[in-house]
């Protein structure tokens, strides 16, 4: 057989490098998501006066804490930023260290919406009090669900890391965790403007 | 193949099994995967023609009793469901699978083993529902599931079945649009520039654009459904505050696309075999791509026109009633190019081509019975009649269907390596021109008569008996003429006349290869320098523009291209098939919430296995080395 081996085993005339395929791949995903996204929100500008008897946005939300906890996901948007430098330059060591900071950002926040969570069940709200409760509840946990599922990608690129099971290609699967991740940022960004901002 | 290259043969031979039911389980190569694609939508087009020959029975009299009122709802609901998301929808993807690289000059789409999952999660999909018929009844609320009729939580758990199964059918969709995107993008030949892919190609890819972004919106609408129903939200429920319009919103957001997802395929395969049998090339192939993008883009803005009688106010009507009209634009942009490839032509009359003729003279009809729909006064005394079924089944069947056929009788040889029959061919396509208008033209008359949708008895003597029986007689033409089919497609596989690698005289690339193509597709990747490459390799022109033989025509491969030092395939996969095998388990348990909640954990745990295997398993292995 011949001698020439290539560091991408799918490398070959007629088919583009594969990081270049899969970072399509990402975007057309991520355009999908906007839609999935921008339905559950519409669906909350829909109900967000229909309270019944329930508390309204007024009563329950608490914008300095939310502010607080956006602002740690905005920041590891930037230790994401930070993460895909250090792997463009082959640092692993800070590459590593910024993915966990990345990850450990993503879990504060969660751990911020779960409170936040509970204090509004406390105060009377959940899924079956009234269209606001179910269309508020149901649009964040989506968000928190992608959050969750980018905390694991991020924790998986740096364990996979250590093990040198990114060789060549490493680098392109932190630029793919990045776009998602940013993406999901992006994403509250929105919901904190259009469901906390606007409706108090 | 004339010249098979050895070198090629032994590189790619060793690590794929050829034949065992395993083999066909762990496939990744697109051809075998478009294959099984097929094979299921036929198996799922005899399902769901039952279903609708149990219809047709129970209507041909009055009074009808072959069915109960429970089981006619049943039927209409899966006659529906099975028809637009188990064939029309599959069987597009059949074709999109095996011939859009083979069209592009690519050896593989861009991910296999995703496409591999994408099949498999389909399948379990259609087996879900298919399943809920021995387990308490199938989903009875409409394909369109609207609420209360889709929320509204009886003893029985069939429209949890309805929810969960479009849910997953519709992963599987996103999944292979995400993949046949990055294909376009990516993977075309060197010199195939997007203008020069195949107007096939072009539609798939359009048609990918539209699943990617309005399956998302209905997942939402899904997931809505569910929760009303298995955890007690408010989203559809009038009652708790809710808004069941905003179902029909989100679901004909979807649906509407949806439509154009089932038809543009079809008229993908059209612009591929009419000029091939006019030996013309496309009238105003350009113009044919851009109205194709042009309905991709408008289908978005009309869909508020299914819902003329929920009392949206005038404004919006007036706006998707225009939006609609104009809609037709392009639509009749495409219609005409292809009379005016025709006009001239040296027409060859095989099955293929009657097919696509076919397509044509019954897709105008829905087409202009369509823009009757757009007249809100018009269709406020419509709705909800036989007229409607009338029109959707002159696009869907006079259209979508006519259309996957005339791809079957076009590419079979492709496939197979053999011919279908000519002669059955013919008197298969006769039967099903005369059975489909017996059946749905009648409808018309029924439903401007009054006689309504979905109701499973009529009484006598309000002038729709004899209509009726004439749609019944109708539909057992059509069935006779598949039941031609399979005769044809028996036959063939037994004796088939050998199709050779060109036996229409082709235009694109997949005719320059055997039939059936290696799996690895082409020896050499291929140069393009034109559209219609194959054809512009084999004839020039002579000073009036008439084709003549190239002088130096050759036969095998006449594209110079690129060689390869190595052929890498990706190797055959396990974990694909486990993934959807995994969410398939916990489906069913989420059916049976809260008790099912152990399958649906032991599920995922399959699913979380099948994905890291797969992560972990490298694309191509090494074998042959």
């Amino acid at each position: 057989m011949s001698a020439v081996t290539h560091a991408d085993p799918t490398e070959h005339a007629g088919h583009p490098p594969m990081p270049h395929v899969r970072k399509v791949a990402m975007w057309a995903f991520l355009g999908s998501e906007c839609l999935f996204f921008g339905t559950l929100i519409s669906t909350f500008l829909l109900y967000r006066n229909r309270t019944g008897d329930g508390p309204a946005a007024a009563d329950l939300f608490d914008i300095p804490f939310t502010s607080i906890s956006s602002f740690i996901l905005l920041m590891s948007s930037l230790t994401m930023v930070l993460a895909h430098y250090a792997s463009e330059r082959k640092d692993a060591r800070r590459m590593r260290i910024w993915l966990l900071a990345t990850a450990l950002l993503g879990m504060t926040f969660l751990a911020g919406q779960v409170f936040e969570f509970t204090e509004f069940v406390e105060h009377g709200l959940t899924v079956t009090t009234s269209p606001f409760g179910s269309s508020f509840f149901v649009l964040t946990s989506f968000h928190g669900g992608h959050v969750a599922i980018g905390v694991i990608m991020l924790l998986a690129t740096a364990f996979m890391s250590f093990g040198g099971k990114l060789r060549s290609d490493g680098g392109m699967n932190v630029e793919l965790v990045g776009l998602y991740w940013h993406f999901v940022d992006i994403i509250w960004i929105v919901i904190f403007t259009v469901v906390y901002l606007l409706q108090v | 193949m004339a010249t098979m290259n050895p070198v090629i043969e032994e590189a790619v031979a060793a690590p794929h099994g050829s034949g065992g039911l395993w083999s066909w389980v762990t496939t990744t190569d697109h051809k075998r995967i478009g294959v099984l694609y097929g094979v299921s939508a036929i198996m799922f087009f005899i399902v769901g023609g039952v279903e609708a020959l149990l219809i047709r029975t129970q209507l041909a009299l009055p009074n009808g009793d072959v069915l109960s009122a429970d089981a006619y709802n049943q039927m209409f609901t899966m006659h529906a469901t099975t028809m637009v998301f188990l064939v029309v929808m599959p069987a597009a993807a059949a074709f999109t699978n095996y011939f859009l690289p083979l069209l592009l000059g690519a050896r593989d789409v861009a991910f296999p083993r995703l496409n591999a999952l994408s099949y498999w999660v389909f399948f379990f999909g259609g087996l879900f529902l298919t399943i809920s018929f021995f387990v308490g009844g199938a989903p009875d609320g409409g394909w369109f599931g609207y609420a209360p009729l889709s929320t509204q939580v009886g003893e029985v758990v069939r429209m949890d079945y309805w929810a969960l199964g479009l849910q997953i059918l519709g992963l599987a969709s996103v999944l292979s649009s995400v993949n046949f995107i990055t294909t376009v993008f990516t993977m075309r030949a060197p010199g195939m520039t997007l203008m020069r892919m195949p107007v096939f190609a072009w539609m798939a890819f359009v048609v990918s654009f539209l699943l990617l972004f309005s399956l998302p919106i209905v997942t939402v609408g899904l997931f809505q459904v569910f929760l009303d129903r298995n955890l007690g939200t408010l989203f559809f429920s009038a009652a708790g505050g809710g808004d069941p319009v905003l179902w029909q919103h989100l679901f004909w957001l979807f649906g509407h696309p949806e439509v154009y997802v089932l038809i543009l395929p079809a008229m993908g395969i059209v612009s591929e075999v009419l000029p091939v049998f006019s030996r013309k090339p496309l009238f105003g192939r350009s113009f044919v791509i851009f109205s194709g993008i042009a309905i991709g883009f408008m289908g978005f803005g009309v869909w508020a026109h299914h819902m003329f009688t929920s009392g949206l106010g005038p404004v919006a009507e007036a706006a998707f009633a225009l939006t609609t009209m104009f809609i037709a634009v392009p639509t009749g942009v495409k219609i005409f190019n292809w009379i005016a490839t025709i006009w001239g032509g040296a027409l060859r009359f095989k099955t293929p081509l009657l097919f696509s003729l076919g397509f044509i003279a019954m897709f105008v009809i829905g087409g202009l019975s369509g823009v009757t729909h757009s007249v809100v006064p018009a269709d406020s005394q419509q709705h909800d009649t036989y007229y409607v079924v009338a029109h959707f089944h002159y696009v869907l069947f006079g259209g979508a269907i006519f259309g996957l056929f005339s791809g079957i009788y076009y590419w079979w040889p492709k496939i197979t390596g053999k011919l279908l029959n000519e002669r059955l061919g013919k008197v298969h396509f006769w039967l099903m021109l005369i059975g489909f208008n017996l059946t749905f033209a009648p409808m018309h008359i029924l439903g401007l008569a009054g006689m309504p949708r979905r109701t499973y008895r009529y009484p006598k003597g309000l002038g729709f008996e004899f209509w009726n029986l004439i749609a019944t007689v109708g539909s057992y033409v059509i069935a006779l003429s598949i039941a031609v089919f399979l005769v044809n497609w028996w036959r063939t596989t037994r004796r088939g006349e050998a199709a050779g690698n060109d036996p229409w005289d082709g235009r694109t690339l997949e005719w320059t290869i055997s039939s059936p193509p290696p799996h690895y597709n082409f020896d050499t990747v291929p140069l393009v320098h034109s559209e219609d490459p194959f054809w512009h390799e084999k004839y020039g022109e002579d000073e009036a523009g008439h084709a003549v033989p190239a002088v130096a025509a050759s036969s095998g491969q006449p594209q110079a291209g690129l060689a390869d030092e190595e052929i890498h395939m990706p190797s055959p996969s396990y974990y694909p098939a486990l993934t959807a095998f995994g969410l398939f388990i916990s489906l069913i348990g989420f059916v049976y919430v809260p008790v099912g909640l152990v399958a649906v954990a032991g599920g995922l745990l399959v699913t979380l296995w099948g994905l890291f295997g797969w992560s972990m398993e490298p694309l191509t292995r090494d074998g042959h080395e």
